[in-house]
């Protein structure tokens, strides 16, 4: 416990000392003023059912979601692998799965330090439109959970990537390029529509643009909490068996 | 015994790295693994420090083995790779209390610790700067404090003086000899002298076998001779040549021009008989001059190059 509360606390250090930390979370609430000024424009239109965290995603949410991810994890064992730290953190006495949670628990916090910006922009609304519950806690309260799962899956994706090579930029394609698939699923579970063939639901059930739409809506959905969980675990437990690679005999 | 590595194999890509090492190292020496690059060492130290597992044979360190015991191996050990692999955004201090607590120690445990170690390695007036804007010799120091931070019974370290300058080496060798009181060192380098200096042992490395292990004097004996005898004499040619032909003691000799009318003879005794009183007496009855009358002993170096160089090419040195 000692080892990955200093491992955390010290990738989380790290994040901040760079120039990196800090140009993700420009970006980012650069990405949320953005949708801020596209949600209160449409505001001003005609009148929409639609809730307001869900006419947010059609903003940037995704754009920061999947450049973002890439670039918060692709150091967190490349760079260690390319300056040879990573040697001198194997060899102290700290386990494989230490390491991989300690890594991905700072990379976790500090995606969701990006979405503070958003909270504050739907605040701010909810204010102005004084009593005419434009925004409700149960509404918001799925929409971060939706986030946060979300997040543990791109997060888990990125510590996977990242430990496969130590090339940060390899390692920001990779995670990229898997992200844009679990993406993209959603864009195939489109045609399908008509029928409920396998191939329809199997891209629905691992479709995140779906998954979030939902939560955004105030649906929390079992079948996406497990399938966020699950997956997060399966590329946390890759990332630990390649760690453990150079083990292996 | 501290380590015990018995018929040790690395092959990296069906490349053998180390083939067969067999080796011990008694508790409280400070042994040296002398060898040209890409010898062997860095592999055979990566095991002993359980980064890396032998492809077989058996290693363990104070009787923990590395391979399956590899986490009471790493609390007993203190290990610097080569290059000695830093954060360099971290401050000294922060730094070494990082590593402390990665390694297990408590929280006025590590302070204490970090206090002592930073003392003990001079960086009392840096402990406070960022190790990125150090000097190499600095960030060895550091390097240094993070291996004996957790007080290890075994210190692994891996080219601890490489890319210093002379008085910084001379300062590093100072405090590797110093942690030879209190610990176990096992150090590697493919620089003589250093090995030469501090080490109580050596073990000579080469295309992945031990060649020699055995004390600095030692091996110096072991080429068997007393190393030569270099004499400046000014004397004609033809009769210094005759009289050296002569002589029974002697196995081989080369003539050299010296300045002036001197020759310079180096003299290969073919036993262990000091042969000096014996040239001094020589001259004295023929009536030359003599300005130098030295025994050069064959120095580690040469017993090292005797070793890793392949027979047709150790003529040329």
């Amino acid at each position: 416990m000692q080892a990955y509360l200093t491992l955390t606390r010290r990738e989380l250090g790290s994040f901040f000392y760079s120039w990196i930390g800090y140009v993700v979370i420009a970006g980012a609430m650069f990405g949320t003023g953005w949708s801020f000024v596209v949600l209160v424009d449409k505001l001003q239109g005609e009148p929409t059912m639609v809730p307001l965290t869900e006419i947010f995603l059609g903003g940037s949410f995704w754009f920061i979601v999947l450049f973002a991810a890439p670039i918060i994890t692709m150091r967190l064992f490349a760079l260690e692998k390319f300056s040879g730290t990573f040697e001198t953190l194997m060899t102290t006495p700290v386990s494989d799965w230490q390491v991989v949670w300690a890594k991905f628990t700072a990379a976790l916090i500090v995606y969701m330090l990006l979405w503070l910006p958003l909270l504050g922009c739907l605040l701010v609304l909810n204010y102005f439109a004084r009593g005419s519950n434009l925004l409700d806690s149960g509404t918001l309260g799925s929409e971060y959970l939706g986030i946060f799962l979300i997040g543990c899956l791109f997060m888990a994706v990125g510590c996977f990537a990242s430990a496969l090579t130590r090339n940060q930029i390899v390692a920001a394609m990779i995670s990229f390029a898997i992200g844009l698939a679990f993406f993209l699923a959603g864009f195939m579970a489109g045609p399908f529509d008509t029928q409920q063939g396998w191939a329809e639901q199997a891209l629905n059930c691992v479709s995140i643009m779906n998954q979030m739409k939902d939560y955004a809506r105030g649906v929390v959905d079992t079948r996406s909490i497990v399938f966020c969980l699950t997956s997060s675990f399966f590329f946390l437990f890759l990332a630990c068996r390649v760690i453990e690679s150079r083990r292996w005999r | 015994m501290m380590i015990d590595v018995s018929n040790l194999s690395k092959s990296y890509a069906g490349n053998n790295a180390v083939k067969d090492v067999s080796f011990q190292v008694e508790k409280g020496e400070i042994v040296g693994l002398l060898g040209p690059n890409g010898a062997g060492k860095s592999t055979t130290m990566r095991i002993l420090a359980c980064f890396i597992p032998a492809s077989s044979g058996t290693a363990s360190v104070a009787g923990l083995d590395v391979f399956t015991q590899a986490d009471e191996v790493r609390r007993r050990i203190g290990y610097m790779p080569e290059n000695n692999p830093l954060h360099p955004d971290m401050r000294v201090r922060e730094y070494l209390k990082f590593r402390a607590r990665l390694k297990g120690l408590g929280r006025s445990r590590s302070r204490e610790r970090v206090d002592a170690v930073i003392t003990q390695c001079g960086l009392e007036d840096e402990s406070k700067r960022i190790i990125g804007h150090l000097s190499k010799g600095y960030r060895q120091r550091v390097g240094l404090a993070d291996a004996l931070v957790h007080e290890p019974e075994l210190i692994i370290l891996d080219e601890p003086t490489i890319g210093l300058d002379p008085s910084q080496i001379r300062s590093v060798r100072q405090l590797i000899k110093e942690l030879g009181r209190r610990h176990t060192v096992l150090l590697s380098s493919h620089i003589l002298p250093e090995v030469e200096m501090t080490c109580n042992r050596v073990l000579i490395m080469c295309e992945g076998r031990i060649l020699a292990a055995d004390t600095p004097e030692n091996l110096q004996k072991a080429l068997g001779q007393n190393g030569h005898l270099i004499a400046e004499i000014a004397a004609p040619l033809e009769e210094l040549k005759t009289c050296w032909e002569q002589m029974p003691e002697l196995a081989h000799y080369t003539l050299s021009a010296a300045e002036g009318e001197y020759h310079r003879c180096a003299l290969t005794p073919s036993g262990s008989e000091d042969l000096r009183p014996k040239i001094f007496a020589l001259v004295l009855e023929r009536g030359w001059k003599l300005r130098e009358l030295s025994r050069v002993r064959h120095s580690l170096e040469e017993v090292y190059i005797r070793l890793t160089l392949p027979e047709s090419e150790e003529e040329t040195f």
